[in-house]
């Protein structure tokens, strides 16, 4: 795996976030910017064709934002009879808000469209995303084309399935959101594919197979189902499989619910690829993906007095190598990493990665970017990154007093904390990933920004997911926020971002310079130039 | 939404910062997919830090008037001189009401922590931060707005800002508003155990009518206590007193009796905290907010000396609030 990426970069002159040119390559998702009138979508088709979804399928299984090519006025119509997109902005509001000056778009989609996961499997050719309405939809990047040499394969909808739904918890009244927190996928063990999502309650393992045969022939029902009457069979016949249109089912095939008081934040799946962690604000358990009534308590925070409570737990990761080792994150800025093997419940850590806080930069909302929204381990297991509101940072596990790397993503933030307080931005949890090597990472920020940093040159790179770089194959322009002072040509300043554009999901194949990168409603995949 | 505003500053005003984390702490009630305790919690951190900055200032500038007027002028101008809180139980008062709070189920404080634990609740954060985080915190860069607050507090305090440390305690308390108590039930939403907690959390209120306590000028006037000076204690009422060194505000001031009603008072929630009168760890209301962010503080003081003005301006810093406090618990 990683010869033949190290293979490319000497081909491609590619050694780093800079030395690769970064090309759009796809994106999916209704386009938002233009709204005909009355309606909620856009009047621009998507480029997507939908390969593999059965069109008898009830029309709120399918996601607004994948759609089937039909055309135009046809769709629109017929979503407006589905009634499956709420909108909760009206023309009236976009009347009345065109002309402010409102510091963060109105954008017109359904909230249930809006992406929350963004993950590749093991192998890069399965991309699976979950949106806050329940649904995962699956690309798979098609085979590399000898002829087209010149790119890599495009990813096209392999599946999409409606994986959890809301409900409703009578005892504590509490409505439960279907909205997919993560989606990380099994490797691959027979022909069908594996992944674990899940709500903030439920955890559910989705079996994704394939079906090309079906049998045929049989004696006492016709083709299409009705049954013969059984006077007129006068001969038998043996039903054989013949081919057919490929079908891919999603069946759920493990359920692990009832073991979270609070919001489950993270899963992790473990490196012997029997167990796996799910880990809420307060706990973290255990399981076995076999044994559904069952899981283990490992991680229990939550103090004999509430009242007591001072952190939270915000993200946890099994290390990659050692089936014995995890990590999870605070809200207070500090990573704890436990041994399984030390005790049943891993209340004391092994070791625990703090960074003493700067008392310079000390303000009311100090507790807040501090706090940790992601962490991740890199491929090799030696280092894990982490992400807080305004930096990255990497630890190497063997130094626990300070990160040996730390990278600033959108300092000029700081000085806006506190419009950032009042618009609920500064809660974003954003999300980051290593490429294949480790030698970059990756992180989004507003604006659709998403900013990469190469460790070795120490380089770094800010590009924007926006649909004016449309055409397949086109450079992507690095970008520039202007801090303070004059403003350069071809810089933004702090104050024209947009804060609702925001990029918390993105994701690297584990093989190949390409990337997925979540706008709120689309999806984005870039891969490096290809000569 | 910034609602228009071009310019992505905001005022650093700790009156404001504190109105708007009310208003989401309120807000996340009725959000989807129940209380979010990592936001709340967070909320609350800044809460606690407007919080601390906002009194710093409140009294500094009360020691400052203080320092002009000696003889007992500033009481009289004490309840016009307390905008600020009447600043914000009208913002509060705009949000709506629940019908009865006597009746109403399961209502609890949705900040932090309460928000895993309790359902839905009141917006009741703010009483205890005021209560029981102590003025003292981190660095002393963080009380540069409150200004220099006068030399005579200086000898109180390490971190403390100066200014913070005696209190007139009472004295702050806004005028009678009738005391109310409530009655609230709340879920453990892990062991299922439903509490249902009666004693009105506004004794502050009670104690801020009753004369002995406005009795300002032998308090005013009595010089500020040497820092160690453990506070005496007057048994008025029933239970005695709880351990006083390690508790957050367990300081207090070598005053004369007016202050011991209040003083009394103020820690009588803090001893039904421990008190295991009511049961499991939810004692009353008071507890809920009042010890509720112990933990917040508890363990940034573990090491430093908190000094006794400091913890006693904590607790006077309640009564203070009174009125405000009153509009949040109606929540």
């Amino acid at each position: 795996m990683f010869l033949k990426f190290s293979l490319r970069s000497v081909f491609y002159g590619a050694g780093g976030g800079n030395d690769i040119q970064w090309c759009f390559s796809q994106v999916k998702g209704a386009v938002d910017d233009d709204v005909a009138e009355g309606a909620v979508l856009s009047g621009k088709l998507p480029e997507i064709l939908l390969v593999s979804v059965p069109p008898s399928l009830p029309p709120p299984f399918l996601p607004l934002w994948v759609l089937i090519q039909m055309k135009i006025h046809k769709r629109i119509s017929a979503l407006r009879k589905m009634k499956c997109f709420p909108c909760q902005f009206s023309n009236t509001i976009k009347s009345a808000q065109l002309n402010t000056s409102a510091l963060m778009s109105v954008s017109f989609f359904d909230q249930a469209d809006i992406i929350s996961t963004v993950e590749f499997n093991h192998s890069g050719e399965l991309l699976a995303t979950g949106d806050k309405g329940g649904r995962v939809v699956i690309f798979q990047q098609e085979q590399e084309n000898k002829t087209q040499s010149h790119s890599r394969g495009e990813y096209n909808v392999y599946s999409t399935f409606q994986s959890h739904e809301p409900e409703f918890d009578y005892l504590k009244s509490l409505e439960i959101e279907e909205k997919i927190n993560k989606i990380r996928w099994l490797p691959q063990k027979n022909a069908a594919q594996f992944l674990l999502s899940t709500n903030d309650k439920t955890i559910k393992l989705w079996k994704i197979s394939e079906r090309d045969k079906r049998p045929e022939g049989y004696n006492l029902k016709e083709e299409d189902g009705r049954y013969r009457d059984p006077t007129t069979v006068t001969t038998l016949r043996v039903p054989v499989f013949r081919p057919m249109d490929l079908m891919v089912e999603a069946s759920p095939r493990r359920i692990f619910a009832n073991a979270h008081t609070y919001h489950i934040n993270s899963i992790s799946i473990n490196s012997d690829y029997e167990t796996y962690l799910s880990a809420d604000d307060l706990r973290i358990n255990l399981w076995h993906l076999e044994i559904t009534d069952r899981s283990f308590n490992i991680v229990d925070i939550k103090p004999a007095n509430m009242e007591e409570l001072t952190e939270v737990i915000t993200a946890a990761e099994f290390h990659p190598n050692s089936c014995n080792t995890f990590v999870y994150s605070s809200s207070k800025g500090t990573i704890r990493l436990c041994d399984m093997r030390a005790s049943a419940l891993c209340d004391r850590h092994s070791k625990l990665f703090e960074e003493p806080e700067d008392p310079s930069n000390r303000s009311f909302f100090s507790e807040i970017i501090s706090s940790i929204s992601d962490v991740k381990f890199s491929h090799s297991g030696r280092y894990m990154m982490t992400r807080d509101y305004l930096s990255v940072k990497i630890w190497d596990l063997n130094m626990e007093n300070r990160p040996v790397e730390t990278y600033q993503v959108h300092e000029y933030l700081r000085s806006k904390l506190c419009s950032l307080y009042e618009n609920d931005c500064i809660f974003d949890k954003f999300e980051c990933c290593w490429n294949g090597s480790d030698s970059i990472v990756m992180t989004g920020s507003y604006n659709n920004f998403f900013r990469m940093f190469d460790r070795n040159t120490k380089r770094d790179i800010t590009l924007e997911a926006s649909r004016e770089n449309n055409k397949p194959r086109t450079v992507l322009k690095p970008r520039k926020v202007c801090a303070s002072g004059k403003r350069k040509k071809d810089e933004i300043s702090v104050d024209s971002l947009d804060f609702n554009k925001k990029i918390l999901h993105t994701a690297w194949h584990p093989k190949e310079n390409i990337i997925a990168v979540a706008t709120t409603n689309n999806l984005y995949i870039f891969q490096d130039k290809m000569n | 939404m910034l609602r228009g505003r071009r310019r992505m500053e905001c005022t650093l005003d700790a009156q404001s910062l504190i109105s708007i984390s009310l208003r989401k702490i309120h807000s996340s009630r009725t959000q989807r997919g129940g209380i979010k305790l990592h936001k709340n919690l967070l909320v609350s951190y800044v809460l606690r830090n407007a919080r601390q900055l906002y009194l710093s200032e409140r009294y500094a500038e009360l020691y400052r008037r203080q320092q002009h007027y000696p003889d007992g002028a500033p009481l009289l101008a004490m309840p016009a001189a307390c905008p600020p809180p009447a600043a914000a139980p009208p913002e509060l008062a705009a949000l709506p009401l629940p019908a009865d709070a006597q009746d109403r189920e399961a209502r609890s404080c949705a900040a932090a922590r309460g928000g895993a634990e309790l359902l839905e609740g009141p917006v009741c954060a703010a009483p205890p931060e005021l209560q029981r985080a102590p003025c003292r915190d981190s660095s002393p860069a963080f009380y540069r707005a409150a200004g220099s607050a006068g030399p005579g507090g200086g000898g109180g305090g390490s971190s403390a800002p100066p200014g913070l440390l005696y209190a007139a305690g009472c004295d702050f308390a806004s005028g009678g508003a009738p005391h109310c108590s409530s009655r609230t039930t709340v879920l453990d939403l892990d062991t299922h155990v439903v509490t249902t907690v009666e004693n009105g959390y506004l004794h502050q209120d009670c104690c801020s009518q009753c004369p002995c306590c406005c009795q300002p000028a032998p308090g005013l006037a009595s010089p500020p206590p040497t820092p160690g000076t453990k506070r005496k204690y007057y048994p008025g009422q029933e239970e005695e007193e709880g351990v006083e060194e390690g508790e957050p505000g367990g300081g207090g001031v070598a005053g004369g009796p007016p202050f011991a009603p209040c003083t009394k008072r103020a820690r009588f929630e803090e001893y039904s905290a421990e008190h295991p009168q009511d049961s499991s760890n939810i004692s009353n209301l008071i507890s809920i907010f009042g010890s509720g962010f112990t933990g917040l503080v508890s363990r940034q003081q573990a090491d430093s000396e908190q000094p006794l003005n400091g913890q006693l301006c904590s607790k006077q810093a309640l009564a203070s609030l009174g009125a405000w406090t009153r509009a949040i618990v109606a929540f």
